[in-house]
């Protein structure tokens, strides 16, 4: 499994063509205590950059960005009732949704950990 | 996804402190354990007396309500005690300093509340025939005559409900204005300063317009530069708050209007502020196309707890003709208000509202207003600015003040005195509290890290400023000897501590069910 | 000036201190040409004396309901508000405070806005409320604009009953945000109803809006209509102007509604020339994050004891900026106070019997001016406003009575002027106000003028 970051703090944890998105610790620390988060539907064709899922705090919004382009495989219903379960750990139950990737190459240029770790400070 | 910096626990974290002594019947001294009317009330008491007549249901097309509303029954003691005891837990201006940033807390004069409420005026029907509602119209355009030449505009709306509402009209108005000039297929972008407050492009949204941000330089002013690269054919018009709401005059205000209507834009101007300027400055003299007032703030009508307020609009000549219906007109010595688009020899965008507009706060303003008189409204505004610089001077080597120089009616400080002191906006502002001070505006504009807006408006003496000032002073002290937990603790003296946001949020209770009770 | 307390020892010093010369030097940052040099042509301060002369000069121009017989309703209704209810809205507390951002010292405006809530949704019997709109008008266009987000349609039904500022102000933001608005004229015949919607419903309805009591003052059954909306789709927004109905005709909650506004005014609030009122807006659970306004919650404080929040905020303009559920953000919250505590006095009893006899002294007067010549009642059904035809203009008619010092009623020419079909028409209304005297009144002055 390979792990990469967006400029806008989504996590991307790659296993052959199926991703596995959610948003980073950073993300969640500036958010505040999240009270709801709204993920996609299974099925749903999406492009990179479109408007995914979204997260809120009690006094913050904010729209989770689909970091590849494909189509939504699940949409993680446990965190969308319990808001606690978000998690930045890649490996753990708080993921936002698991997309097909339809392109890839998309995936060249994004971050690693360490350059994650270096964007956010 | 989309960055934050300013998001923050609302899960609080204090424990129980040994001064809350527990009493047995829950009350406290003069402060009252009040339960929910639902919790207190029965079916058969009644606080207001009526016969019991009977009906029969041939007229009711078989529609007679068969389950109970649920509303409880209480006695008219009862109801009083009730309300009583909960205006007991709220601060309001009446009780103390309320310098809350782009408030404008000033005192609410009891005199308006006797007008508003003396028969022909407070008891009347919109819908009247208009002979028999002259004087009505005649304050409403008495006020409107005394908005339009404070502004030093042509025209105004006045229906507008609140100053988001006002917002609403303006942008209609411009909208209509660029549709008449067949460009609205084009003009579709509004340009916002990031400091601008949320109704800002929330209003330009709701009439279809995209948002462009305009980011501030470094003295909290838009950024000049930054403004004109934005401008283009596609450009409807700049939305910008003026004073704004780092509480600086925006003094390239001139260049913005002559560059947005060089662009074939226009220029809204949000008049929140407006109580740092009034007769002193005209904002049509600045260029403006229109500009939404706060009766509620500027002119004294009372905040209510969240309104009622009104959001009147001036409007310059470009735009006068597109004002919503309805509108007074006069000739000679008669009053008439035009309700009706076949009515109006000019091209109204539409209604904004039920009925004419928000009466009752018409005639507080206008008692206001004609209390203080041209002089009296230079100098409340001239005050409202004193006391904002004298607070400016007497915190400045304390707090870190992001723009420093002249500010206007209100000034803003940003968190950095509290930077290594694990002591947050939001805690300092809850220590005030203990302290008998309502917090300024905390977090806003988004601007400056950790906001605090400070308004003390006209109507604060030096005394109170003084007070306010050494017990400012004396926080920031304690806050920096690392006793964090003290401030993370307030507000301790107060009928509530700190409340759960988070789970109220989570999982929302919005209403009494009878089955709560029983817990 | 009575209302400024500083003095001008305290002016120098405080200039001084700032280092300025003169209050000018504080407007440094204002261009000098923005700089008003010549005084206005207003007049200067006046005393407290002085104003209340000028406006009760004002007022003496206009007739007041409290010495004419009256029977205007048309979405604003006269009723008596006990005298507590003035009294406890101009406590200090309540009156002069803030919106609710700091909890800890709002737990008055809290708890009310909570009651309210409560109260509205148990009269609406629906699930939710949220803490005021501006009025019933614009409740009604903020419920059209909900609908269209929830349904993610952009096309609106609305019922011909509608009353007509309803409908001005729903266009008017529907235009703006190219949201389609389809639906019959008003009908005073009642002839093509409920047909005359439904026939319009189709898949790209996002909303059906129906008033009841309608503009005429006749009381629809909304089943039939909720459920051919619901079979396509589509939401039923309910429609009320005079709120003391539902404390006899069945709730539109449990007619199939999923949104219900209503003007609040008739309880807690005068007439007060049209403004301020109070807009009601209720819905079910499941729509509640596209519901828009503040909307009040309970919670507990650090010490376990219950409170109140404004809650769910992440809807609002102060957060969502331009992509909230509605602009809106000072609402009606002392108006909504109002509303509570008359609310609160009657309970379940007394709005029952309030209901019952409005609901009577209008059959009382129907009853007497069906026997006159020249009129005519056309309701089958009212609650305790109806539709009359005269022989004549009514516009006409309501200015010779007016001139007699009675307030006879509204023309419906006044709301809708194009219509022909409706020039002789009427609104009339009585309310627990209405008095034999009144009524009798009213008669003689009918007699000599149809």
């Amino acid at each position: 499994m390979t792990v990469k970051f967006t400029e806008d703090h989504e996590w991307i944890s790659i296993n052959g063509d199926i991703a596995t998105v959610g948003i980073t610790e950073h993300a969640i620390e500036q958010l505040g205590d999240l009270v709801f988060v709204e993920v996609p539907e299974a099925g749903r064709t999406i492009a990179k950059g479109e408007e995914a899922a979204v997260v809120e705090s009690v006094k913050a919004a904010s729209e989770v960005y689909a970091p590849v382009s494909g189509e939504i495989v699940d949409g993680n219903s446990a965190i969308a009732d319990d808001p606690a379960g978000v998690s930045g750990d890649p490996a753990g139950n708080g993921w936002f949704f698991k997309i097909k990737l339809s392109d890839p190459s998309e995936l060249d240029g994004m971050m690693d950990a360490e350059a994650y770790k270096a964007h956010t400070e | 996804m989309t960055d934050h910096s300013q998001g923050r626990s609302n899960v609080p974290v204090g424990g129980s402190m040994p001064q809350s002594r527990q009493t047995i019947s829950g009350s406290k001294g003069l402060e009252f354990a009040e339960p929910l009317i639902f919790e207190l009330g029965q079916v058969d008491r009644c606080g207001v007396d009526f016969d019991d007549v009977e009906i029969s249901s041939d007229r009711l097309n078989g529609q007679r309500r068969k389950e109970a509303v649920g509303w409880p029954g209480l006695s008219e003691p009862q109801v009083v005690r009730h309300y009583t005891r909960l205006s007991q837990k709220n601060y309001g201006i009446d009780s103390g300093f309320y310098p809350l940033g782009s408030c404008t807390m000033k005192h609410n004069p009891r005199v308006n509340e006797k007008m508003a409420r003396l028969p022909g005026l407070g008891d009347i029907h919109p819908l009247q025939p208009e002979s028999t509602v002259q004087g009505a119209l005649e304050l409403i355009d008495t006020l409107a005559h005394w908005l339009k030449t404070l502004c030093g505009m042509p025209a105004i709306a006045m229906s507008p409900a609140a100053g988001a509402h006002g917002e609403l009209c303006g942008m209609m108005a411009i909208k209509s204005a660029i549709q008449a000039r067949g460009e609205a297929a084009t003009r579709t972008r509004v340009l916002v300063p990031e400091s601008a407050h949320g109704t800002n492009p929330a209003s330009a949204a709701a009439c279809g317009f995209s948002v462009d941000t305009i980011p501030a330089n470094e003295q909290g002013r838009v950024d000049l530069d930054a403004f004109k690269k934005k401008l283009g054919d596609d450009v409807a018009g700049i939305m910008l708050t003026n004073p704004n709401t780092c509480g600086l005059f925006e003094s390239d205000i001139i260049n913005i209007a002559d560059a947005i209507h060089d662009a074939g834009g226009y220029f809204y101007c949000d008049g929140a502020n407006f109580n740092a300027i009034v007769g002193r400055v005209r904002p049509g003299d600045l260029g403006i196309d229109c500009m939404h007032l706060n009766l509620h703030k500027t002119f004294s009508t009372p905040h209510g707890g969240g309104g009622p307020g009104a959001g009147p609009v001036v409007l310059s000549e470009a735009l006068a003709s597109f004002a919503p219906l309805p509108y007074v007109v006069h000739d000679k010595d008669h009053y008439s208000i035009i309700e009706h688009t076949a009515h109006s020899d000019a091209q109204p965008f539409g209604r904004l509202k039920g009925y004419h507009g928000q009466m009752g706060v018409f005639i507080r303003s206008l008692g206001f207003i004609l209390s203080h008189g041209a002089d009296g409204l230079l100098q409340a505004s001239t005050d409202a600015v004193l006391n904002a610089n004298y607070l400016r001077v007497k915190l400045q080597d304390q707090m870190s003040i992001p723009f420093p120089g002249m500010c206007m009616h209100e000034v803003l400080f940003d968190d950095r005195f509290l930077k290594d002191t694990d002591v947050s906006t939001l805690d300092f502002a809850k220590a005030m509290i203990d302290e008998g001070f309502h917090p300024m505006t905390m977090y806003f504009p988004l601007v400056v890290h950790g906001a605090l807006l400070m308004e003390p408006t006209e109507s604060e003496s030096k005394d109170t400023l003084d007070l306010y000032v050494k017990t400012l002073r004396g926080l920031i002290e304690h806050a920096q000897t690392g006793d964090s937990q003290f401030f993370k603790n307030a507000p301790i003296l107060t009928p509530r501590r700190r409340l759960d946001e988070t789970a109220a949020a989570r999982k929302p209770v919005l209403r009494w069910t009878p089955c709560q009770s029983m817990e | 000036m009575r209302y400024l307390p500083l003095t001008d020892a305290d002016r120098s010093e405080m200039l001084s201190e700032i280092g300025a010369k003169s209050s000018q030097d504080m407007y440094c940052d204002v261009p000098d040409q923005a700089i008003l040099k010549t005084p206005t042509d207003l007049p200067n301060h006046a005393t407290e004396m002085g104003i209340e002369k000028t406006i009760k000069g004002m007022a003496a121009k206009n007739l007041s309901p409290a010495t004419a017989p009256f029977f205007l309703g048309a979405g604003a209704y006269q009723h008596h508000v006990p005298a507590a209810v003035d009294h406890l809205t101009q406590r200090g507390e309540f009156l002069t405070a803030y919106t609710p951002y700091q909890p800890e010292i709002s737990q008055g405006t809290l708890q009310y806005l909570y009651e309210f809530q409560t109260q509205v949704a148990q009269l609406t019997a629906m699930d939710v409320a949220n803490a005021s709109m501006y009025d019933g008008a614009t409740a009604c266009s903020e419920a059209v604009l909900m609908a269209g987000r929830v349904t993610r349609k952009n096309r609106a039904v609305l019922a011909g009953g509608l009353h007509p500022h309803y409908r001005e102000v729903t266009d008017t933001n529907a235009r703006f945000l190219n949201i389609e608005l389809v639906g019959p004229d008003a009908d005073p015949t009642h002839a093509a109803y409920p047909a005359s919607v439904i026939d319009l419903i189709d898949d790209q309805t996002s909303c059906v809006v129906v008033q009841t009591p309608d503009l005429f003052g006749r009381i629809i059954d909304l089943n039939p209509i909720a459920e051919a909306a619901h079979a396509k789709g589509a939401l039923l927004v309910a429609v009320t102007t005079e709120i003391i109905s539902l404390g006899l005709l069945e709730a539109p909650g449990n007619q199939g509604a999923d949104i219900v506004v209503a003007e609040g005014q008739s309880l807690g609030n005068a007439l007060s020339f049209g403004g301020p009122y109070v807009g009601l807006f209720a819905t079910r659970s499941k729509f509640l994050r596209q519901m828009p306004g503040r909307i009040c919650g309970e919670t507990q404080d650090v010490e376990g004891q219950r409170g109140w929040v404004l809650t769910l905020s992440t809807r609002e303009q102060h957060i969502r900026r331009e992509k909230a559920t509605s602009n809106i953000c000072t609402n009606s919250g002392l108006c909504a106070l109002a509303f509570t505590i008359h609310a609160s006095l009657l309970g379940e009893q007394g709005l029952n019997r309030l209901a019952r006899i409005n609901h009577a002294n209008a059959c009382m007067l129907a009853d007497k001016l069906a026997l006159l010549d020249g009129i005519e009642v056309l309701n089958d059904s009212f609650f305790n406003e109806f539709t009359v035809k005269l022989n004549k203009p009514a516009n006409d008619v309501v200015n010779a009575l007016a001139d007699k010092g009675i307030l006879a009623g509204v023309p419906l020419s006044r709301l809708l002027p194009d219509r022909d079909d409706l020039t002789n028409m009427m609104l009339v209304t009585a309310t627990e106000c209405t008095t034999d005297q009144d009524v009798n009144a009213l008669i003689t002055a009918l007699k000599e003028v149809l």
